[in-house]
């Protein structure tokens, strides 16, 4: 079964625009500009049933507007949307039963009382059974470690304490999918890690749908195997992490520290026939050559350098997903598929 | 039914949690209570009754028109607006529950809480300082009682329409502050309504405001006895009714033009 299907959805909201000077704010009381944007263009995707999807994007591409239709919160302009075999604003306290929802920026935890309190509440909310909430909880309160925190009031609590809550609140009632935006936004190494190995976890266990928004790749590396990149409004790339690294990460880099001086010209004719180019960083002394994937090429770049020079270090880079990726962006990105 | 109960659990504790506003609450309502009282004598100098109204029926309608507010009155359209500007309206949205269903809840959580721990006690004081009439009748403090649930009925919509007015307007803190206003004026709290010019009384009988003080003050101080507190009660119930069709309607409009501010 698909947990969500997406079928030509669009968002258009108004864009105000104030007209300039006294006189113009004097008319804007009247009447007003705006222009329709859409926010989501028109978009299709569909995802399976305890898939993990990473949904990425730059800063007002679109992720969290479709975040919000699929979760019921805004009714979209014109399209289906199909989430749990429901339509979410239509059936919106029936649908919400079924999902789980953590936004970075916001707290769903009552600010004021303790944790316990919040989960409590919770708990009626969803009306989750004694049994259930223990069986269940027990575990999610153990494996992230927010046992001491509970009687404490949320405002108390810092950044990475309360996520760790909040996360668990969004599992109280073991919702068969996961929408997590930003989850791990402002967050030390070994929080994200804990989080990390816990969304896994419960992947595994339950064969809970996550749909991630995040602008931390390495979430995206560590968890989910497809990603739906979305520019703009419209989806740009969807498919597995790593056909994305096979088709936009163009060769490698070997960077080279050499024992003695190098130079750069010397360098570049060396190697001039294998089209391999050669950057060179002037305060560490790291002299790095651009190849193709050929791995032929490469070692032969390599043994012609060790034979010219002295080498202290080599070392060979792929382009990270996160360079991929700003390529991507920088491209502009039109030829996708 | 349960999580609107649990809810009314967890505004107890949030009120319990700022202990300092309850404390200056007491504060407030003490200080107005008394320069009320002292006001009414001075008007009164003398006269044993005005519009119908004693002296003292007129301390013990002052006394109980604040202490009937303190039950009745919540601030829950600031809060629907702040959350609306701040956005956090969505967290709300991702519940199962009906948003307005559970601020009202929210608002009955805050006015029990006051009812027992403000305005019971804080009645007992001000009976001590101040000569107080009680009716030792039974009916009248049965139909009191459901007449103080129905003007927090009433104004708790007000405060919703208020409330969901934000969505259009994104920033209506003055609307608010009118509309606070404009209930202590016209609910007869400050006055009581037959003090009012005539042509105003007119107006205001089809108006909701006075269901929300006017009405349970004047059962409790058996200036309303009989038939005319049964027509009061009435009068309330039916604007409960009515308020209900204003409420659905910008609701539904309100969700489908909703954006959610910050992103």
């Amino acid at each position: 079964m698909n947990a969500i299907e997406v079928n030509g959805l669009r968002k258009e909201f108004k864009a105000y625009s104030s007209r300039p000077g006294l006189s113009g704010a004097f008319r804007d009381l009247f009447t007003r500009n705006y222009k329709i944007v859409p926010a989501v263009n028109d978009i299709n995707f569909t995802v399976k049933q305890g898939e993990m999807v990473g949904y990425i994007g730059e800063n007002g591409a679109g992720k969290s507007t479709t975040i919000k239709m699929l979760t019921g919160i805004l009714t979209p302009t014109s399209g289906q949307v199909m989430v749990n075999g429901m339509n979410p604003h239509k059936e919106r306290e029936r649908f919400v039963q079924t999902i789980g929802v953590v936004f970075g920026q916001r707290s769903q935890l009552w600010w004021d009382i303790a944790v316990q309190e919040s989960f409590r509440l919770l708990k009626k909310v969803y009306k989750v059974s004694d049994a259930d909430y223990n069986e269940h909880m027990d575990h999610v309160i153990k494996t992230l470690d927010i046992e001491p925190l509970l009687d404490k009031p949320v405002r108390k609590l810092s950044l990475g304490q309360r996520m760790r809550c909040e996360l668990a609140a969004a599992l109280i009632h073991n919702p068969p999918l996961l929408f997590l935006d930003e989850p791990t936004i402002g967050l030390d190494v070994l929080v994200k890690l804990k989080i990390r190995e816990f969304l896994k976890e419960i992947n595994e266990k339950y064969n809970t749908t996550i749909l991630l928004t995040t602008h931390d790749l390495t979430d995206i590396e560590a968890l989910c195997e497809r990603v739906i990149m979305l520019d703009e409004g419209n989806i740009i790339y969807d498919g597995a992490l790593r056909s994305l690294k096979e088709k936009w990460g163009e060769g490698k880099e070997i960077s080279f520290e050499f024992l003695e001086r190098a130079e750069l010209a010397r360098l570049q004719t060396l190697t001039e026939d294998l089209g391999a180019k050669w950057e060179m960083d002037e305060k560490d002394q790291i002299f790095t050559a651009l190849t193709g994937d050929d791995d032929e090429v490469i070692s032969q770049v390599i043994a012609r350098t060790v034979a010219a020079y002295k080498v202290r270090d080599v070392k060979i880079n792929e382009p990270s997903t996160e360079e991929i990726i700003r390529n991507i962006y920088e491209k502009g990105m039109m030829h996708h598929g | 039914m349960d999580k609107y109960l649990e809810m009314i659990r967890i505004r107890f504790l949030m009120m319990l949690a700022y202990r300092t506003n309850y404390y200056t609450g007491i504060l407030i309502y003490s200080i107005n209570i008394g320069a009320y009282y002292f006001l009414w004598n001075a008007i009164y100098g003398g006269k044993s009754e005005i519009e119908g109204l004693s002296a003292v029926q007129m301390t013990t309608y002052v006394a109980v028109a604040w202490m009937a507010r303190a039950f009745y009155f919540n601030n829950i359209d600031r809060e629907m607006a702040m959350e609306i500007k701040e956005g956090k309206v969505a967290v709300e949205l991702i519940r199962p529950y009906s948003y307005l269903g559970m601020k009202t809840m929210q608002g009955l959580g805050e006015g029990i809480f006051r009812l027992f721990f403000f305005s019971v006690p804080g009645m007992v004081v001000v009976a001590l300082i101040f000569p107080l009439e009680f009716s030792a009748n039974a009916a009248t403090w049965g139909m009191f009682a459901v007449s103080i649930v129905l003007s927090f009925l009433i104004n708790t919509q007000l405060n919703l329409l208020t409330g969901i007015t934000t969505f259009f307007l994104y920033n209506n803190t003055g609307l608010i502050r009118a509309k606070r206003v404009l209930i202590d004026l016209f609910s007869g709290l400050l006055l009581p309504i037959s003090f009012f010019p005539g042509w105003s009384q007119e107006i205001m009988q089809y108006l909701p405001f006075q269901g929300i003080s006017y009405i349970p003050s004047m059962i409790f101080t058996n200036g309303f006895t009989g038939s005319e507190a049964v027509e009061g009660l009435l009068l309330q119930a039916a604007w409960v009714l009515i308020l209900v069709i204003p409420i659905q309607i910008l609701w539904s409009i309100a969700k489908k033009q909703l954006i959610i501010q910050g992103g």
